[in-house]
């Protein structure tokens, strides 16, 4: 099970995300008003699919920390690596969709509904993996940054539905009436293949917030001869 | 109060928070009061007001509009409320060389000024797509057929200034 963690999903990812992306660039046609640049869809759209999943999974896991109220450390870390995964993601769809902005708007970058909700996004999941660094007591560091998260998601349908909500120069959510098929099947292998990756990345990631939390938490139980001062000092400074 | 009693507390009242912050950018009417353009009838039902400032103006190229002084690198073309005839429509005079997409019929967000001349002065012409794409049809080059277009609208108003 562990062997196909660490090596089997990645290897699917990649493989699939490859085959998205080469029937992205090879096998599909280029659009007709766009040409060649649409096919950077095919990286930019699974991106952004795959940063709103991570942040939902942040989501769900700082409000189930937070009715649980037993300091599930497993709970905690999910939330933790889901951000820092969500981010990353989220950081690149950034980036990719400057890219095709430029040629196809004429800007890298303007201040319409779509874009100032995705900054924002960004910038609130950074000061919430700030937060964590910042706060050393792993009880109140989990408890703080679940509000934040959950603040933070305010943001998430924001981000979604500016497009329909407000005038934008994004473009509203595409579906497979608006694309054609040949576009389609490249954009959810390519999705698939992106998922892959992202489950593994968390599953990573997870692991080694959950194996810091252990220990910070157990550091008492670790030091069995130290007096009891010391202890409470111990898991204080943990 | 127990720390499970005391988390349980906080989490309701950060989605209760959340719950109205959302309720109120969805439903609160705030796209009236920040709209990210005004369309060619709002920027001309603000009368005076229009005039001098900074805004974005947004709307579709009308057909037919487009004039491009290659010598003198100077666009001028009339944005629409949207495709059909006779709607509300601005004179825009760019400086700028217009993004590859840039048609008749097809969307775009100026950003400058306008003035009592009735002209729109952009310093940034941003093209918009729409949601869909579709294949080239039976013998179109999408690449070939781009250059055609700037081939044409070149030749077609070399030396001609504003309507």
């Amino acid at each position: 099970m562990n062997k196909l963690i660490k090596w089997g999903l990645p290897l699917a990812g990649l493989g699939v995300l490859a085959a998205g992306w080469w029937l992205g660039l090879a096998w599909a046609p280029p659009d007709r008003e766009m040409g060649d640049v649409q096919r950077i869809m095919y990286v930019h759209v699974p991106l952004q699919w795959m940063a709103m999943v991570a942040m939902l999974l942040n989501f769900v896991a700082a409000v189930s920390y937070l009715l649980r109220g037993n300091a599930s450390w497993k709970l905690d870390s999910t939330a933790e690596s889901a951000a820092e995964v969500g981010l990353l993601l989220g950081t690149l769809g950034m980036v990719t969709g400057a890219i095709w902005g430029r040629p196809t708007w004429g800007v890298y970058w303007s201040w319409d509904p779509r874009l100032t909700s995705e900054a924002i996004m960004l910038v609130t999941y950074t000061g919430y993996l700030v937060l964590r660094r910042f706060v050393e007591d792993p009880d109140k560091r989990a408890t703080w940054s679940a509000v934040v998260a959950i603040l933070g998601a305010i943001n998430l349908p924001i981000v979604w539905f500016s497009v329909r909500w407000w005038r934008s120069l994004h473009q509203v959510q595409s579906s497979p009436k608006t694309v054609d098929p040949q576009m389609v099947l490249p954009l959810r292998v390519s999705a698939i293949g992106l998922l892959l990756i992202t489950i593994f990345f968390l599953i990573t990631r997870y692991r080694l917030a959950l194996a810091e939390r252990q220990a910070e938490v157990a550091l008492p139980d670790a030091l069995p001869e130290a007096s009891g001062s010391v202890v409470s000092n111990a898991h204080k400074v943990a | 109060m127990t720390p499970v009693a005391r988390n349980r507390l906080i989490a309701l009242g950060a989605l209760l928070v959340a719950g109205v912050g959302l309720g109120f950018v969805a439903f609160g009417n705030i796209g009236e009061n920040l709209v990210y353009y005004w369309s060619p009838a709002e920027m001309l039902a603000q009368g005076d007001k229009a005039y001098g400032a900074t805004i974005r103006l947004g709307g579709v190229v009308q057909p037919g509009s487009i004039q491009w002084n290659a010598e003198h690198t100077t666009l001028h073309f009339r944005v629409a409320n949207d495709a059909k005839e006779g709607t509300a429509s601005v004179l825009v005079r760019s400086t700028e060389t217009p993004p590859q997409m840039f048609r008749d019929k097809i969307g775009v967000v100026v950003e400058g000024t306008y003035d009592k001349s009735g002209v729109f002065s952009s310093n940034r012409l941003m093209v918009n797509h729409s949601n869909e794409y579709r294949a080239p049809k039976e013998g179109e080059d999408p690449n070939k057929w781009r250059e055609t277009l700037t081939d044409g609208t070149t030749t077609a108003s070399t030396g001609t200034g504003a309507r």
